[in-house]
């Protein structure tokens, strides 16, 4: 390295002098400059088209009107983005309710329970949860998972809980129930790699303190771990929601495509990227495709509060002030 | 560097296309297995041909050809004036007729009818149960189960669902108000399904499902279709003989669009339906203008016989005859092509 | 309550919880156990030369792969990777360089923004750039979307690496006479450079992946394609048709093929840690 640099110097010497001024510096911070400005003209361009495509859904919709219509009428191009909004909604939430648990209780067990050797193992299932395509799951939720929830889980759940509104209706293994399920096990690794990364910044100080205080190792997690990583791991969740909300392929091939709002699990659904998807190609009115990209905007404004909200958290976690307890 | 490594795939794939032209096409699932089957023997005799035709509904066809992103579509559902005024030298050129069919999954019950009103009602959600006094009715001495009834129906613009609501909203009112007819409409029920296939494979998969699919995708996955009630009052089975009987009588306007919804004759099936390729009247690119009008020769032709192995109907002569003048006027670059 | 029961209550919460915390564990890897041995065995059947090979033939005929996709993919991957690493690579150095002021912080902030984009509407963006002006369905438009979804990802993880890079460096390279670009570029970013490349292969990996934005730019082919003009078929978008349909030789044929996407993913995941590894026994 060094030999490296002593070339470059004697290069240095020869050709430039070195300092501000010279135009080396001057093109190689100017093309920085460029590539930086770039990313805005693509930030830009996104927001721009999306609103340019959707704007003629405006002339005839209010956006109190879009957002709260349950009508998705292409005959008479009447459009509400309540169901999808519902569906989004619903798959998401029950995603994270299946998901955060056990993510959190894998977090731990990586990070506090497990030996330190086997800890570093232990997170390459997790990444190759992460790392199998969105269309593998959805075959696989459409063939494993779908005819499972048909014939086992959603029978045995309407026999028991049926008197809920929740497990109502005909087990027909798609919709709600399934595309949450899926989604919980595809957030999993998002959750659980964030997590473990902010339980790893507590510093080790707070949890030898509680431990030579006598507290077993679960109390020294409660203790020390946990308030200290509150924060973060609300960003881990908050991260994993924005995952859930976005995601397309495996949502679509196993909701149902029915823009209809129930109180049922087991009732067929719609999401926000899966109509998209399923409609975009096809949308024949300017209204129809604004719909669409109104669907879109509303998709891309929510994930982005999602992930700045996310964001906050988690780097306030690991930058800010130790406390013991909370 | 970007540059010209661009400029290296523009040459290489223009290289490429010298020596085959690839003619895009996109629209109806209806046809899908005809048409792929017709691309497929026709790329066998012209090698340097390749038709890439992408089913994504009728609704789609129609969008993409309007657009000018594909260079023809196909659709079962004739063009609305509206849509037609976006892309005024639109020809439709009917190829074959098909037969949307009532298909369901409901083990032990193998041979049911239904009347034009009960499946009105069936799929405007106002039935739901299987043992419903109206399906009894059409069914008397049938034991019905006490299950519920889940509708599979497309997800995306389809012709096939234009067919198919047409002929509901023509036998029920209330169907016509409460839902409509188009290649989309506002389904109060169901679950959704792209494509024929979508739906076929939501109706094989979901014990009492009922859907409606074309007669091709139903006879090859061996479905359970339903005899289905007539104008005349009989009830029909779905065949290339009784889609042949329904477009019978038909009155063909000068520009092929037309619904052959509940056909009246005794032996006419209630659900048939043309279906359509759209191209330009007057087609700019020399090369895919004449691959295409001479590619429509040979499927009015040749392409013809191919139907019937694979439960189309062949258009009827008088059609046919006339279809194959209307080919003989449409032109490149304003020249009319002459048959090889 | 004596001292001694107390603290055996606790013990037993103790073990309890940990117990609890290795079920969880055990449950995640009944998802990843199930998905990789189903793919596995459902797939491998179909593996087969002809199946790498060849073009996909019409429903009801025997035989036919997805040699077309697997090429598309390829191919419109690459133009992901010509279109969109170098920005992203391009602006990490940036923010890593000068991005301490207001406009960096504002460029960081929006890159923030662009990598929670869902992919759909990623699609609706390239159509509306590239398929609508183009008037067709294009590669190029796939390939337009791919490098969107890429280049904050890659644009994060650069600047991070060459803010890793320490400062001691910089001052030893600067002290020496090296003028202040050449010092980023030769000293600074060859030393972050593994990282980087590991960076890519892992948006690469994502890349090859997706199918929603594929779907209304880049449609599909029925034959060979390697032009960026044209539409092009990829394996993520067959992989969708084929479970979707009625067909069951359709269905065998997703599975074979989820295999082959999941083997082009795990090598480049792999290769990308085989590089961290070998960077970090090469560091000095």
């Amino acid at each position: 390295m060094a030999e490296a640099a002593g070339n470059l110097a004697v290069e240095a010497a020869e050709e430039n002098r070195p300092g501000p001024g010279n135009v080396g510096d001057r093109v190689f911070n100017g093309t920085l400059w460029a590539l930086g400005v770039m990313v805005l003209v693509v930030a830009g361009l996104i927001v721009l088209n999306l609103a340019l495509v959707a704007r003629p859904l405006a002339k005839e919709h209010s956006l109190w009107g879009f957002i709260t219509s349950s009508e998705w009428n292409p005959v008479d191009d009447r459009y509400g983005a309540l169901p999808f909004l519902y569906g989004t909604l619903v798959t998401s939430a029950l995603s994270i309710l299946m998901a955060v648990p056990v993510a959190i209780g894998l977090a731990l067990f990586i990070t506090q329970f497990a030996p330190a050797k086997l800890g570093r193992v232990l997170t390459i299932p997790v990444e190759l949860l992460a790392a199998i395509p969105s269309v593998v799951y959805g075959l696989w939720g459409l063939f494993i998972v779908v005819p499972w929830l048909r014939e086992s889980i959603q029978p045995w759940l309407g026999r028991h809980f049926g008197f809920l509104p929740l497990f109502q209706g005909p087990p027909i293994g798609l919709g709600f129930l399934a595309a949450g399920a899926i989604l919980a096990v595809m957030i999993l690794p998002t959750v659980v790699s964030v997590s473990v990364e902010v339980m790893k910044t507590t510093p080790e100080a707070n949890r030898e303190a509680a431990l030579a205080l006598g507290a077993t190792k679960w109390e020294a997690v409660m203790l020390a771990v946990i308030p200290y990583s509150r924060a973060g791991i609300l960003g881990a969740v908050l991260l994993g929601l924005g995952r859930a909300l976005g995601e397309t392929m495996a949502v679509t091939m196993v909701i149902g495509n029915s823009p209809r709002i129930s109180a049922s699990l087991f009732a067929a659904g719609y999401s926000l990227p899966a109509v998209i998807a399923n409609e975009f190609a096809e949308a024949v009115s300017d209204v129809h495709i604004g719909a669409l990209a109104g669907l879109g905007l509303i998709l891309f404004a929510t994930t982005f509060l999602l992930n700045a909200g996310a964001r906050i958290l988690v780097t306030a976690v690991q930058k800010g002030p130790s406390r013991i307890s909370g | 560097m970007k540059k010209f490594l661009m400029g290296l795939l523009l040459v290489a794939g223009s290289t490429a296309s010298a020596q085959s032209l690839l003619i895009n096409g996109a629209g109806a699932t209806f046809p899908a297995p005809l048409y792929q089957k017709w691309f497929s023997e026709y790329n066998k005799i012209n090698p340097n041909l390749k038709f890439n035709y992408q089913a994504i509904g009728s609704g789609g066809g129609i969008k993409q050809f309007s657009e000018g992103t594909v260079d023809f579509g196909a659709t079962d559902a004739p063009m609305k004036d509206d849509q037609i005024a976006k892309v005024p030298d639109v020809v439709h050129i009917p190829t074959v007729l098909g037969a949307v069919v009532v298909a369901y999954n409901a083990p032990g019950l193998k041979n049911l009818r239904f009347s034009g009103e009960t499946l009105a009602d069936i799929f405007s959600g106002k039935i739901t149960k299987w043992n419903d006094p109206a399906i009894a009715a059409d069914n008397p001495g049938v034991k019905m189960p006490d299950q519920s009834i889940t509708i599979a129906r497309r997800s995306d613009g389809s012709g096939t669902n234009a067919i198919f609501t047409d002929y509901l909203s023509k036998v029920s009112p209330e169907f016509k108000t409460k839902v409509g007819s188009g290649t989309s409409v506002n389904w109060p029920v169901g679950l959704g399904g792209k494509g024929n296939d979508g739906v076929t494979g939501l109706i094989k998969s979901t014990p009492g499902s009922i859907g409606y699919v074309e007669l091709a995708y139903a006879l090859q996955q061996k479905l359970t279709v339903a005899e289905i009630k007539n104008k005349d009052g009989n009830w029909v089975k779905p065949s290339i003989e009784s889609t042949t009987a329904a477009a019978a009588g038909v009155e063909m306007p000068a520009d092929y669009r037309v619904s052959i919804t509940n056909a009246a004759g005794k032996d006419s099936w209630p659900i048939a339906g043309f279906t359509w390729l759209l191209v330009h009247k007057d087609m700019k690119d020399q090369a895919k203008g004449t691959a295409m009008v001479n590619f429509l020769r040979w499927a009015l032709t040749d392409g013809e016989k191919m139907a019937t192995p694979l439960d189309y109907a062949p258009l009827p002569q008088p059609v046919q005859e006339r279809v194959m003048k209307t080919i003989d006027t449409l032109t490149v670059n304003g020249t009319k092509v002459s048959a090889k | 309550m004596s001292l001694h029961s107390s603290f055996t209550y606790r013990k037993a919460v103790d073990r309890g919880m940990a117990g609890l915390c290795a079920v969880f564990f055990a449950l995640a890897f009944v998802p990843l156990i199930s998905v990789l041995w189903l793919v596995i065995s459902k797939g491998a059947a179909g593996l087969s030369w002809g199946f790498f090979t060849q073009l996909p033939k019409p429903v009801g005929e025997e035989g036919g792969g997805i040699g077309n996709a697997l090429i598309g993919t390829l191919f419109m991957v690459g133009i992901a990777c010509v279109a969109g690493l170098p920005l992203g690579v391009g602006a990490g150095i940036y923010l890593a360089e000068k991005g301490d002021g207001t406009f960096g912080s504002t460029v960081r902030f929006v890159a923030e923004v662009l990598s929670g984009v869902p992919s759909i509407v990623v699609g609706i963006v390239a159509y509306a750039l590239v398929v609508k002006p183009m008037g067709h369905f294009s590669a190029l438009a796939g390939g337009v979307a791919l490098a969107i979804l890429m280049i904050p990802t890659v644009a994060r993880t650069t600047e991070e690496l060459v803010r890793l890079v320490p400062g001691s460096l910089r001052e030893a390279s600067l002290a020496l006479g090296v003028p202040n670009w050449k010092t980023s570029l030769r000293v600074i970013i060859r030393t972050a450079m593994g990282g980087i490349v590991t960076a890519c292969l892992l948006a690469v990996a994502r890349a090859a992946g997706e199918t929603a934005p594929l779907i209304f730019t880049a449609l599909n082919n029925q034959y060979w394609n390697v032009d960026p003009r044209a539409p092009t078929a990829s394996l993520t978008v067959a992989i969708y048709n084929y479970a979707i349909s009625p067909y069951d030789d359709w269905h065998a044929k997703a599975w074979t093929a989820s295999l082959v996407l999941l083997i082009v993913v795990g090598l480049l995941n792999i290769a990308s840690r085989y590089l961290t590894r070998s960077r970090l026994k090469g560091a000095r």
